[in-house]
């Protein structure tokens, strides 16, 4: 037998005396706690718990901002998709960038094109040192969240695994259409996006990289980007 | 009411005021107390250090004693735990489960008993002395009593409560735990009564005098000046 | 005596009388409490949070051999080699086999307990395989030559003048007291390891059955960084994991975030589904999943505690519980420490010989109290002293609960007792305190009670 009949054999043998739902307490009323009604799972109630979302769009974007000025996400909206150059092009003079890492996704071709500097384009392969010597990687996302001010963003939609973590700042064109309510709404947006065939990495990124580790005093730039720049473009 | 007292052996033992003031409390509001004499113990050590079988012994008479009484007020949050919450366990799937079970039913650990059986929160009581809570863990966390003492404490005249600094943590004492691991459950007991000390407070009251027996004994070996008194001493006092 | 609970007792009481320790933890434990409230109170209604993950992970674990078989199917699908280890030596066995076939010198990991569990580290060391934890608090302890303090706040007992200390010694910099400075150090010898690893290890914090995709919690960026640079990419987590479907995290990422660290939801929370597909410009080229039973099933078989496995590593029950704050982390001589640590041992590692962490408790039940997927943790120590007793009772203990019960059942009898202690407590104070102190263990820093002059029993009579 191989070591995976093994396992899910005894799994099997294990489960046969089945264990009372949680939340109850032996000796109380013993078909309440093993009744075989279903459980009620997160997937289906999360929104009944989690923290609240103002219903309308304003709101949402209101609580997005509070939660990146929380996170020390730098954010800022611009009135549409052709002032992301502008904006890049600031960024770069007032930092000092040298060089800047991008994929070649609609919002990021067209605004990196504009910056007067070389452009590490990861699409076909890249080398990790050169990556590694970048001052910023721009990327594009799937989602941002309301409810927890996270961008989403996969291997597919933003230039692979490293691009979004390995340079020391890491900026975000978005759309404003792009921020959904909730964790919910981020799920079932991937799901409707990839289910039919998911990308290798999705990840959700909540402000620049940090730790506690030391005397539980907030760091930020423990591994990843010490800076998290979100620009996000209204039209 | 016909209201049956259960007074645990150490209550008895050591800390009689405690259990007469809570007849006269209860006296007091019209009820009828009794007490049975021969029921001394609810087998909690047993049951805490595994031995399960020797608790059921004790617990069986304690079941078969208290069976028609209307209502059973405990002296003790754990007790009342033990009776309310473990007894049903430990006679799971047993002949006497029932019997647990419409036992804990009418168990009330004595704050619960008074807010929340019989709406009661103002006894008249006096006490001009600035106080600090302590939550027993098992009247806390098995019973959910929270609110009902300090309801009762802020009716107090006089009374000044001050809530120290982590009042839900253990006081350490944890039964034959303290005796097995008496270094660690020294260290807790020293963090309760610095945090207590904090508040500058004349007095810890608490509704379990198990915690109570052992804060006592931090402080009076370390001569210190805080005393500490069971809830319904001061519910008592005029 | 065992010598396990020998070294047990000598660790506690030198920890728990250390105060440099306590403030320490206090101080650390404290900002973590604050923010912790804080949110929890921003879920519309945490109780009802936990009832529903709760529920989910029972669910999950009702049917984990077909969670487990749709988990491997998907990743199988997309070209993960997915291994199946009963014990801690095959899952060892298969790692280091991986690490051969690739002919690499060097390996990068992020956190994982489970590879602390089955003593990776050493094993690829002994090999000659050069191993960088990447994690922060894990490089720190790793310098050290320690275990982690905490599963989740593995260096919470040094101060950053220890750290400065220990970088100063192992890595040649220069001293400085700046936690951010510190933190950089760490950040620039890790960069290097990165980018030359050829192997890169991590662990889970839940596999989705539904998508077949492995999910990592983490804040600093190093998980993202094992899993994105070295060619081969190896996973190793406990067989309880699983969550049936990618949208139950909704739920569990925010809550595992405000338990374990008081954040509404951690920096990256990332899905792995294999390795680079076409297309994709970089990630591993080979993805190797190791599925750890390691006495998991075990567990599983115990209807009574199968919660435990529901656990999803938060460390909240450790910040809560006293025993922990006072005893500290490698007191414990376990992975897991802590309320979940007390009740999982004995059935990972043998009953008889962890009973004792399951004594060592006082039941308050905060542990309990705080679990977000509430696991029934300190009435599993009472089991557990239940299951110890009945397989090999301690027959002075036993003896003397059996007095005890007859005792306790007859009045005449408890008042011969009482009438003894009447008589003895004057003598008590002859021997009270030392060595020959019957009642040592509590008088050696506390007063006992004395009996009163009139009992209740007394006192009660006398009315009637
Ligand atoms: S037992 Fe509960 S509180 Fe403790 S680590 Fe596991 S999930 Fe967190």
């Amino acid at each position: 037998m191989t070591e995976r009949e093994n396992i899910l054999g005894r799994i099997r043998e294990a489960l046969k005396t089945p264990a009372p739902r949680p939340g109850g307490h032996a000796g109380q009323d013993h078909d309440s706690l093993t009744a075989s009604s279903p459980a009620r799972t997160a997937a289906v109630h999360a929104r009944e718990w989690l923290p609240p979302v103002p219903e309308t769009a304003e709101g949402q974007l209101a609580l997005f901002a509070a939660h990146s000025a929380d996170l020390k996400t730098d954010f800022r909206t611009l009135p549409d998709a052709d002032a992301f150059a502008s904006a890049l092009r600031d960024l770069a003079a007032q930092l000092g960038w040298k060089r800047v890492a991008s994929h070649n996704g609609d919002l990021t071709f067209r605004a990196t094109e504009g910056l007067d500097l070389p452009i590490l384009r990861v699409d076909a392969g890249y080398d990790v040192n050169e990556m590694e010597d970048c001052d910023a990687g721009v990327t594009e996302c799937d989602a941002l969240v309301a409810q927890t001010g996270s961008v989403v963003l996969t291997s597919r939609s933003a230039g692979g695994r490293a691009l979004s973590v390995l340079p020391p700042h890491h900026v975000v064109l978005a759309r404003l259409s792009q921020l959904v309510r909730d964790l919910p709404a981020a799920f079932a947006l991937l799901q409707a996006k990839y289910s039919y065939d998911y990308p290798s990495f999705m990840t959700f990124i909540t402000g620049p990289s940090r730790t506690g580790d030391i005397e539980r005093i907030l760091v930020l730039g423990a591994h990843g980007p010490k800076k998290l720049t979100i620009l996000c473009a209204d039209h | 009411m016909k209201v049956t007292l259960f007074i645990p052996c150490f209550v008895d033992l050591c800390f009689p005021r405690v259990g007469m003031s809570m007849v006269t409390i209860l006296e007091r509001l019209g009820h009828q107390v009794t007490f049975h004499e021969d029921v001394i113990c609810c087998g909690q050590p047993a049951f805490n250090s595994g031995f399960w079988e020797e608790t059921r012994v004790v617990a069986r008479k304690v079941l078969q004693r208290l069976e028609s009484s209307e209502a059973v007020v405990i002296a003790s949050g754990s007790c009342g735990a033990m009776m309310k919450v473990f007894y049903p366990e430990i006679f799971d799937h047993a002949p006497e489960a029932p019997a647990a079970r419409a036992l804990a039913a009418k168990c009330f650990e004595f704050s619960e008993f008074l807010v929340n059986r019989l709406g009661v929160t103002d006894l008249g009581a006096r006490f001009p002395a600035k106080v600090t809570f302590h939550d027993g863990c098992h009247g806390l966390r098995e019973l959910g009593a929270k609110k009902p003492a300090r309801a009762l404490l802020s009716r107090v005249k006089d009374l000044t409560l001050v809530e120290m600094k982590d009042a839900e943590t253990c006081c350490g004492f944890g039964g034959t735990f303290a005796a097995k691991f008496p270094m660690i459950s020294t260290a807790m007991g020293e963090v309760k009564c610095l945090s207590a000390e904090e508040t500058g407070a004349d007095y810890i009251v608490s509704n379990d005098s198990s915690c109570l027996m052992h804060v006592q004994g931090l402080l009076d070996r370390q001569g210190k000046k805080v005393k500490t008194i069971h809830l319904a001493e001061i519910l008592a006092s005029a | 005596m065992s010598e396990i609970l020998k070294l047990f007792k000598a660790q506690a009481s030198k920890v728990a009388g250390d105060l440099r320790h306590r403030s320490l933890i206090q101080t650390a434990l404290g900002k973590y409490e604050t923010q912790r409230d804080r949110r929890k109170a921003a879920f519309q209604s945490w109780e009802e949070a936990r009832q529903v993950a709760a529920e989910t992970k029972w669910e999950a674990m009702r049917s984990l051999d077909e969670h487990l078989v749709s988990f491997v199917n998907k990743l199988e699908a997309r070209g993960t080699r997915v291994h199946w280890a009963s014990n801690g030596v095959q899952a060892r066995d298969i790692i280091l086999g991986v690490i051969r076939a690739k002919k690499a010198r060097c390996v990068i990991k992020s956190k994982a307990m489970t590879a602390e569990e089955i003593h990776l580290n050493e094993a690829m060391e002994k090999e000659g395989y050069e191993v960088v934890e990447s994690d922060l608090g894990e490089f720190i302890v790793q310098l050290r030559k320690e275990a982690p303090y905490h599963i989740v706040f593995p260096a919470m007992h040094l101060t950053r003048d220890e750290i400065s200390d220990l970088f100063h010694r192992e890595l040649g910099s220069a001293q400085t007291s700046d936690p951010e400075e510190l933190t950089m150090i760490a950040r620039r010898a890790l960069r290097k390891k990165y980018i030359a690893a050829d192997i890169g290890i991590t662990g889970a914090n839940f596999a989705i059955a539904e998508t077949g995709m492995i999910s990592i919690t983490e804040n600093e960026g190093n998980a993202r960084l094992t899993a994105a640079l070295p060619k081969t990419m190896i996973t190793l987590l406990g067989i309880e994991k699983v969550l049936p479907r990618m949208a139950d995290l909704a739920l569990f990422l925010p809550m595992l975030a405000t338990a374990g660290a008081g954040q509404p939801i951690t920096c990256y929370n990332s899905l792995y589904g294999g390795p680079r597909r076409p297309g994709e410009p970089d990630g591993p080229e080979e993805y190797h999943v190791v599925l750890l039973d390691n006495r998991r099933t075990e567990l599983l078989a115990d209807a009574e505690q199968r919660d435990a496995l529901h656990c999803i590593r938060c460390g909240a029950c450790l910040n809560v519980c006293p025993i922990y704050r006072n005893v500290g982390g490698h007191t414990y001589g376990t992975t897991y420490s802590g309320p979940i640590g007390s009740v999982i041992t004995p059935h990972l590692r043998g009953l008889q010989d962890w009973k004792h962490l399951s004594a060592a408790s006082s039941l308050c039940g905060a542990c309990t109290e705080t679990c977000p997927v509430k696991i029934n943790l300190h009435h599993h120590l009472l089991h557990n002293r239940r299951n110890a007793a009945a397989q090999n009772p301690n027959w002075i203990e036993k003896t003397a609960f059996r007095v005890f019960g007859t005792v306790m059942n007859s009045l005449a009898l408890y008042r011969v007792v009482r009438a003894a202690a009447r008589c003895l407590q004057p003598l008590h104070g002859l021997v009270k305190g030392g060595p020959f102190d019957p009642a040592r263990a509590w008088t050696k820093t506390r007063e006992l009670a004395p009996v009163a002059p009139k009992t209740f029993r007394e006192q009660w009579k006398e009315r009637a």
